[in-house]
């Protein structure tokens, strides 16, 4: 069922093949066309399911499609052009989100599970070494080895 | 009448599954034998009322039977016969009633061959099953009924949803249930050995073929899946970090962590708790992958809102079973124990970075997966975490663990010689550097990072057979002698081996077609010839034809290279007459591992022209091929030696020579 519901959407919500970029829309300057991709790649298609505005049919990507060139070829930034569409849309038209307040545990969950985890195996290690017998004999058993050996030592003799 | 047997046996699945849980538990408790011997003829059981009860919803939808309101509301009387009886796990009830199905199928196949495992632990297992087959049979019964009944029935059905009339989608989910529905063996076996509080090197031997069986089941679903959503979505995507991919994504991932650390347990008694935490972890996220797809919660917060019944029930159980299983966890764990010592380079190191990696990776997916859910429940904000998220995270991620793998089997276990194993993968690194600079080199202006990618992928690829090739003694070995040696390896370093040169391979086919792919998007009249790397393509013109239930405009290109003809693709534009609604069919053409891919847009109105989009994809088909040689390594894993005679207890010294071949 996999997709399935992505594909739903986009046939509800498409009522077509999901078909990106038209041919009307491309800009002739292939540098700037570049980077409206790019920047289409992270816009979100607002009624659809997971899909970015690169990849989806619908009437509303076009039309941010269309507005994403329109600014780049009044030359804005590719920041520019983000914060001019989030200003209108709000942040979820960014399919990744930005760094912030709120954001910090879904960017900081790799660091954080790197972080435990290494925190984990080095307790592990500690615990381990702690654990294992010590290298140094007690006295008891110091005893003992020495009578081995003096009695091998008789032995050979 | 037979839809009424159907559902009767559906009932007394429900009741046997009861009998299941309680009266090998019970048995195991007060030590009464005969309890324990029963546990699995009523595992059996189990399987064949559910078995019944399938068989008689397929034959609902291959009769047609348009009185059951299932079988209306998701098949037609014109669909192809393949697609009736794959319509059956097209829609909710039926995908449900396929997954206890795999559930008991797995119970009976524990039952079944578990002769060798202790009958306590075999019962104690079959007890768990039954618990969790009695969950969802009852979500089943409650919420879902797959044999309510509609009356007047109608005459014609409404059709299944036409993107899921395809071969691929009718091999997809059973291969996906299967690995999902596979980890709950290791669940209820670490189950088991909680509430035993018993656990060693036997258990793990026992566990692994069965997290092995379910990861290769799981593998080939996922792949199948994206070749599924490559050429039958028709943008030629193969990956889109969906919540619905991620969902059975996570479970892989925990699987996979799974499948290394149970080696360590087996091996060498160590990382015994972990093994528990990831067995559990594994089946868990299989049933948050049922819980999203199933409650609706992804579309949207409100659909989930508005039909609350089925996603609280699904959701209930889910708390239950995790719940459950970690707070038995929190609980017992620290009875088991913990093995032998290992230092930090060794075998054992190289597994537990594996588990690390995998482990972070299940987290960062797991938490961008339901972070829009979370911002929107606390702050009633919405915000979208999509492809680019999970590129920038899980990527990094994951490369220090690729260029980790063909280290892992090269160190000894408890101690191994890190500069020891470089030595001998150093051949390798260099034939993978050359790769990697002979890429930049023939694919001028290739961007430096395809050359790292690409270079990655072959470290992969060929280290991942250094261990085979030390092994063989070559090249100082002669020939027969190293044939000989190869044939005396356990399959389970071929196993390692084939799974390794798989994640080489999709390595390689991921940054292929990342940096490499073509793609044209232009407006085409019958006659126009357009170039697309290095090939000529002629669109020729369109016709219509008539399927069984639907119709379609499909249009032919020619494909030249050298003004020599190369392929005919056809590439077409479908609607399914029941249900009004549209697809797209890509056609697409391999060449050795790339494909010419082509898909129709609309027509240009008042012209003959139509929008063409066209991708040059190259090396594609390794995505799918690498999981291919991973599901041949899981096999070789699986037929093993070890595995296969079972889990008897080895004397010290066979493990000693067992240690040493490994």
């Amino acid at each position: 069922m996999k997709r399935f519901l992505a594909a739903l959407a986009i046939l509800m919500f498409a009522m077509g093949a999901a078909h990106a970029v038209n041919p009307d829309e491309v800009l002739d300057d292939p540098a700037l066309e570049r980077r409206a991709r790019d920047i289409s790649a992270e816009l979100r298609c607002l009624v659809c399911q997971n899909q970015s505005i690169d990849d989806s049919d619908a009437e509303l990507a076009r039309d941010l499609r269309v507005i994403v060139r329109e600014r780049l070829v009044e030359g804005d930034t590719d920041e520019e052009v983000m914060d001019f569409v989030v200003a209108r849309y709000g942040e979820f038209v960014l399919l990744k989100p930005r760094l912030s307040a709120r954001n910090m545990l879904l960017w900081g969950t790799p660091l954080i599970g790197l972080a435990l985890g290494l925190t984990a195996i080095f307790f592990l290690f500690r615990m381990r070494r702690g654990a294992a017998p010590a290298s140094g004999l007690t006295a008891e058993e110091q005893e003992k080895l020495s009578r081995i050996l003096s009695d091998t030592e008789d032995g050979s003799r | 009448m037979i839809v009424e047997l159907g559902h009767y046996a559906l009932v007394l699945a429900l009741m046997l599954a009861v009998l299941q849980t309680v009266i090998p538990f019970v048995g195991v408790k007060t030590g009464n034998a005969r309890q324990i011997a029963m546990a699995p003829n009523i595992a059996f059981a189990v399987f064949a009322a559910l078995a019944f009860a399938f068989t008689v919803l397929t034959w609902a939808y291959v009769s047609s039977d348009f009185s059951l309101l299932n079988v209306v509301e998701n098949s037609h009387s014109q669909k192809p016969l393949l697609f009736k009886i794959t319509g059956v796990w097209g829609n909710h009830e039926g995908s449900m009633l396929l997954w206890v199905l795999i559930l008991a199928l797995f119970g009976a196949m524990v039952a079944l061959f578990g002769s060798n495992l202790p009958p306590s632990l075999r019962a104690m297992v079959i007890s768990v099953q039954g618990l969790i087959a009695m969950a969802f049979t009852g979500f089943i019964l409650f919420t879902s009924n797959p044999f309510a009944r509609l009356s007047p029935a109608p005459l014609e059905g409404n059709d299944l949803n036409p993107i899921l009339q395809d071969v691929g989608l009718a091999i997809h989910p059973p291969l996906l249930y299967l690995g999902y529905v596979g980890f709950s063996i290791s669940f209820s076996f670490a189950i088991a050995a909680l509430i035993e509080g018993r656990i060693d090197a036997a258990w793990a031997r026992w566990v692994r073929p069965w997290t092995l069986a379910a990861w290769i089941f799981l593998t080939a679903g996922i792949a199948m899946g994206s070749y599924w959503a490559y050429y039958e979505l028709g943008w030629g995507g193969w990956w889109f970090w969906d919540p619905v991919e991620n969902a059975s994504f996570m479970p892989w991932l925990a699987g996979t962590a799974l499948l290394h650390s149970a080696l360590v347990m087996e091996k060498r008694e160590a990382l015994k708790v972990w093994t528990i935490l990831l067995a559990i972890l594994a089946f868990s996220l299989s049933l948050l992958g049922t819980f999203l797809v199933r409650s609706g919660v992804l579309t949207s917060v409100h659909a989930f809102a508005s039909d609350p019944t089925r996603g609280v029930v699904i959701l209930a159980i889910l708390v239950f079973f995790i719940g459950g299983a970690l707070f038995l966890f929190a609980l017992r764990s620290s009875s088991l124990g913990n093995g032998g010592m290992f230092h930090p380079i060794s075998r054992e190191g190289g597994l537990l970075l594996n588990n690390l990696v995998l482990t972070t990776a299940t987290a960062t997916v797991f938490v961008g997966t339901l972070y829009p859910l979370l911002v929107e429940a606390v702050t009633g904000e919405k915000i979208s975490v999509g492809a680019p998220y999970f590129d920038a995270t899980f990527v990094p991620l994951m490369i220090p663990l690729l260029l980790a793998v063909p280290f892992g089997p090269l160190l000894a276990w408890k101690r191994g010689d890190l500069f020891g194993a470089a030595q001998r993968l150093y051949v390798f690194a260099g034939i993978a550097l050359l790769a990697g600079l002979a890429t930049v080199y023939f694919a001028t202006g290739a961007p430096v990072l395809a050359a790292v990618g690409i270079a990655i992928g072959f470290w992969l690829l060929f280290g991942a057979f250094a261990e085979v090739w030390q092994k063989s003694g070559l090249p100082k070995a002669g020939m027969t002698k190293a044939i000989y040696r190869l044939r005396g390896l356990p399959r389970s370093v071929w196993g390692t081996a084939f799974a390794h040169a798989g994640l080489g391979v999709i390595t390689l086919g991921i940054v292929s077609v990342t940096a490499f792919q073509e793609e044209m998007v232009l407006r085409m009249a019958p006659g126009d010839t357009t170039e697309l790397a290095g090939y000529a393509v002629t669109y020729e013109g369109a016709q219509s034809r008539r399927g069984p239930n639907y119709t379609e405009d499909v249009a032919t290109f020619q494909v030249s290279q050298d003004s020599d003809p190369v392929a005919t693709i056809t590439p077409a534009k479908r609607l399914y007459t029941a249900r009004g609604m549209p697809t797209t069919e890509a056609g697409i053409h391999t060449t050795g591992f790339s494909q010419i891919y082509i898909a129709l847009g609309d027509p240009v109105e008042g012209t003959d022209q139509i929008v063409v989009r066209l991708w040059w994809k190259p090396q594609v088909t390794l995505i799918w091929f690498g999981p291919v040689l991973m599901v041949i390594g899981g096999l070789f894993s699986l037929s093993d030696r070890r595995l296969r005679i079972g889990a008897p207890v080895p004397s010290a010294k066979r493990r000693q020579t067992l240690a040493a071949a490994e």
